[in-house]
């Protein structure tokens, strides 16, 4: 274990360095994710207040989105300090421990250029000849993990909208009830107290509810995991890309350079036409072409040797951090639902409470 | 009211309070006592060239001797009870009827001739004759008799003998017109006071019923989203392994809870909402008696003023008063005795639904 001086995450800071916070975050993620291709990567807290229900406030400052994002960005560094690679990466340990200059730390790691080109590759569009089922399958199952984690999301949200509204429409009960009681005589004391038990009904919604966000939280952060392995799947898709085009790419300059050996034309060319047409070129020429063409053979083959040594570490590291990383997630998720169904449990418990004490004024009265 | 040990021998479960001696008879009373049942069911429809419409039966067993059988099948549509309630309204005009089911119900989109609708209103036309049966003295009413035992020609030759619908409209703005003329002077200070309750209890009753709508509707918007959200763990499930079944597990949790919501909906439209309804309009109904009271004494109280004018035929007034003197006393009385009657069973009603309701939620929750 390593004393882990956190930093002062947005705490009290005010609005502008908070921001600039979060985007230090954004830079080391996107630094991580550059420099460790193969690692699934944790993923930041939202940014944006997403799938609220009508109560909670969708407005980024509103202070328990502030507060709920700061403990997802806590979250966020206690996984990189725990996963057995990147915590021991050096521009991660000086986010937690060095204040000034880590910025210019990070860009001079030159790690921006790559993720350039990483970042316009992972858009394109672009087919593999031979996919790894394995990725192709990892692929799917993120897509649906993505899909069925946001639409629960999203119906969860609608059902604590409208969870909130029968609870706080029992609180006008409370209002009316007390009103009632005053022009009654032997109801009054049984009207007059169910319409306590009432109000104290509508007000339980507000913590049941506030405690039911943390469960969502969670969920959310394998929404945003199912994009960070996604994210491994296409560099692998990438890298097999890569080494398919190097290979063809090889294939085709030792095919010309044969035909420029023996003089056989395989395929149909415009050039080879218009050599025929116009004259063929001289024997030095074709021998120059040919020194060129075996000099790049030569760095082909040894470029498709490296890309391949490359590719098979790629898949051997890849595949043992998914294997971890599917642990984590089914421990995890399997957590998030049992407290999932212990906060219903005790719902219904407080329900059964103040039902019971409703019901013992009511045949009071 | 757990004040009162003593029981009375004739209603042995209820205890009874000493300024509500006449009223011994309460809708929950045990067979024992009752020696007239009712029963509504068996909704018809019928077709005719001018229109269609609903009849119910009307099934009467009694043992009183002023019937002449004891037994009683007659089928009856909606215009005939109109017509009970009129004509009770009438002979009675200070005692509490008790309100029938409405003409049409516009809230809850329900058509008029639905199974529910039909359903609703056939449990209320039953309810209200089980009440006028219990009360101490529209039981004894001839109309309500005759309603129970004539065949359906019997009853339209009936109907058409004594005053008309104007005659009767013509009473009730008679009524409406002396208490818009202001708060009659000699108003009994407990009549008063019966009035500011009504005003008080009228507002309340309006707002629970609106309230109690409000929430039936909220909790079939829940129960909607609820349908939704089990199916999505189903789905999931599907592309897990480890934590597939206790995504499973929580899918059937979710869809018993909506089993669970539909119950505890059933409980509220079955109970809740028609006992509020009814006191909705029971509360018009004791605003209109009320008033009628009202325009009673202000006969008496026109007619003691004319006296104090006219000095001559001095007898004549005397007598009339005389007997408007009575009229306002009988009158009071009855309204005092029903009025007394009435507020034990609506306080009996009321607590028996709002306990009914917090046993149905309790259910929920245990469920």
């Amino acid at each position: 274990s390593r004393a882990v001086e956190s930093q002062s995450e947005g705490q009290c800071a005010p609005v502008d360095s908070l921001w600039r916070r979060y985007s230090e975050f954004e830079l080391l993620r996107n630094y991580l994710s550059v420099t460790y291709p193969h690692i699934v990567v944790p993923p930041l807290p939202e940014k944006r207040a997403d799938f609220v229900w009508h109560k909670l406030s969708a407005d980024n400052m509103d202070p328990d989105f502030v507060e709920r994002r700061r403990i997802g960005l806590e979250n966020f560094l206690l996984r990189v300090a725990s996963h057995p690679v990147l915590c021991q990466d050096k521009i991660f340990y000086s986010f937690l421990t060095q204040e000034g200059g880590w910025k210019e730390m990070v860009n001079e790691t030159g790690f921006q250029l790559k993720a350039d080109s990483r970042l316009k590759a992972l858009n394109a569009t672009f087919r593999v000849k031979n996919p790894d089922k394995r990725f192709t399958e990892l692929k799917h199952y993120s897509d649906e993990l993505q899909s069925v984690i946001s639409h629960l999301l999203r119906v969860r949200a609608r059902v604590a909208d409208r969870l909130y509204g029968v609870y706080k429409v029992h609180g006008n009960y409370g209002r009316v009830f007390s009103e009632w009681s005053a022009i009654e005589k032997e109801m009054g004391d049984g009207l007059q107290s169910a319409g306590h038990h009432m109000d104290v009904y509508a007000a339980s919604i507000d913590d049941i509810l506030e405690e039911e966000e943390h469960y969502a939280d969670q969920l959310k952060e394998y929404l945003f995991y199912a994009e960070a392995l996604r994210a491994v799947c296409r560099k692998h898709e990438l890298m097999q890309y890569d080494l398919e085009m190097a290979a063809q790419d090889l294939t085709s300059k030792k095919q010309q350079c044969e035909e420029l050996a023996t003089g056989t034309v395989r395929t149909f060319s415009l050039k080879g036409m218009t050599s025929k047409l116009f004259g063929q070129e001289t024997p030095e020429q074709r021998e120059a072409k040919i020194k060129i063409l075996e000099e790049q053979i030569q760095e082909g083959e040894e470029q498709l040797k490296s890309k391949n040594l490359e590719g098979r570490d790629f898949v051997k590291s890849a595949w043992a951090d998914i294997e971890r990383f599917k642990e984590q997630k089914n421990h995890d998720l399997k957590e998030a639902l049992i407290s999932y169904a212990v906060m219903q449990i005790s719902m219904c418990k407080k329900g059964i409470q103040v039902w019971t004490n409703a019901k013992e004024c009511f045949s009071k009265m | 009211d757990t004040s009162l040990a003593e029981v009375n021998s004739f209603s042995p479960s209820m205890p009874i309070s000493p300024s509500s001696m006449i009223n011994q008879y309460k809708f929950e009373d045990g067979p024992e006592l009752r020696d007239l049942f009712i029963t509504v069911d068996d909704p018809e429809s019928h077709i005719t060239a001018i229109e269609t419409f609903i009849t119910y039966r009307v099934v009467t067993k009694t043992s009183r001797g002023e019937f002449d059988s004891s037994e009683y099948e007659v089928r009856r549509r909606y215009q005939d009870f109109l017509w009970l309630k009129s004509k009770l309204e009438e002979a009675h005009p200070t005692l509490i009827i008790p309100p029938l089911p409405e003409k049409f119900i516009m809230r809850g989109m329900v058509e008029r001739f639905s199974d529910e609708f039909i359903e609703t209103r056939r449990k209320a036309l039953h309810k209200f004759l089980n009440r006028i049966a219990d009360h101490p003295t529209l039981t004894f009413n001839e109309d309500f008799k005759i309603f129970l035992t004539a065949q359906a020609w019997e009853l339209s030759s009936h109907k058409k003998q004594g005053p008309g619908l104007l005659s009767r409209m013509g009473q009730t703005v008679r009524a409406v017109a002396s208490s818009v003329r202001g708060a009659v002077k000699n108003r009994p200070g407990m009549f008063t006071e019966m009035n500011n309750y009504m005003e008080t209890f009228n507002q309340k009753i309006n707002l629970l019923d609106k309230i109690a709508h409000r929430i039936y509707k909220e909790e079939r918007d829940y129960f909607n989203e609820m349908k939704e959200y089990g199916p999505i763990h189903t789905l999931w499930s599907a592309s897990e392994e480890d934590i597939a079944d206790s995504l499973k597990g929580i899918a059937s949790c979710i869809d018993r809870c909506c089993k669970a919501t539909e119950k505890r909906m059933a409980g509220l439209s079955e109970n809740l909402l028609p006992i509020l309804h009814e006191y909705v309009l029971y509360s018009e109904i004791l605003m209109g008696v009320l008033k009628r009271r009202d325009q009673i004494q202000g006969e008496l109280d026109s007619k003691v003023d004319a006296l104090a004018n006219k000095k001559t035929e001095k007898e004549l007034f005397l007598e009339e008063i005389g007997k408007l003197e009575d009229k306002v006393e009988r009158a009071n009385n009855a309204l005092k005795a029903d009025w007394d009657r009435w507020k034990q069973n609506m306080q009996c009603d009321m607590r028996s639904t709002f306990t009914n309701v917090a046993e149905n939620n309790l259910r929920f929750y245990e469920e």
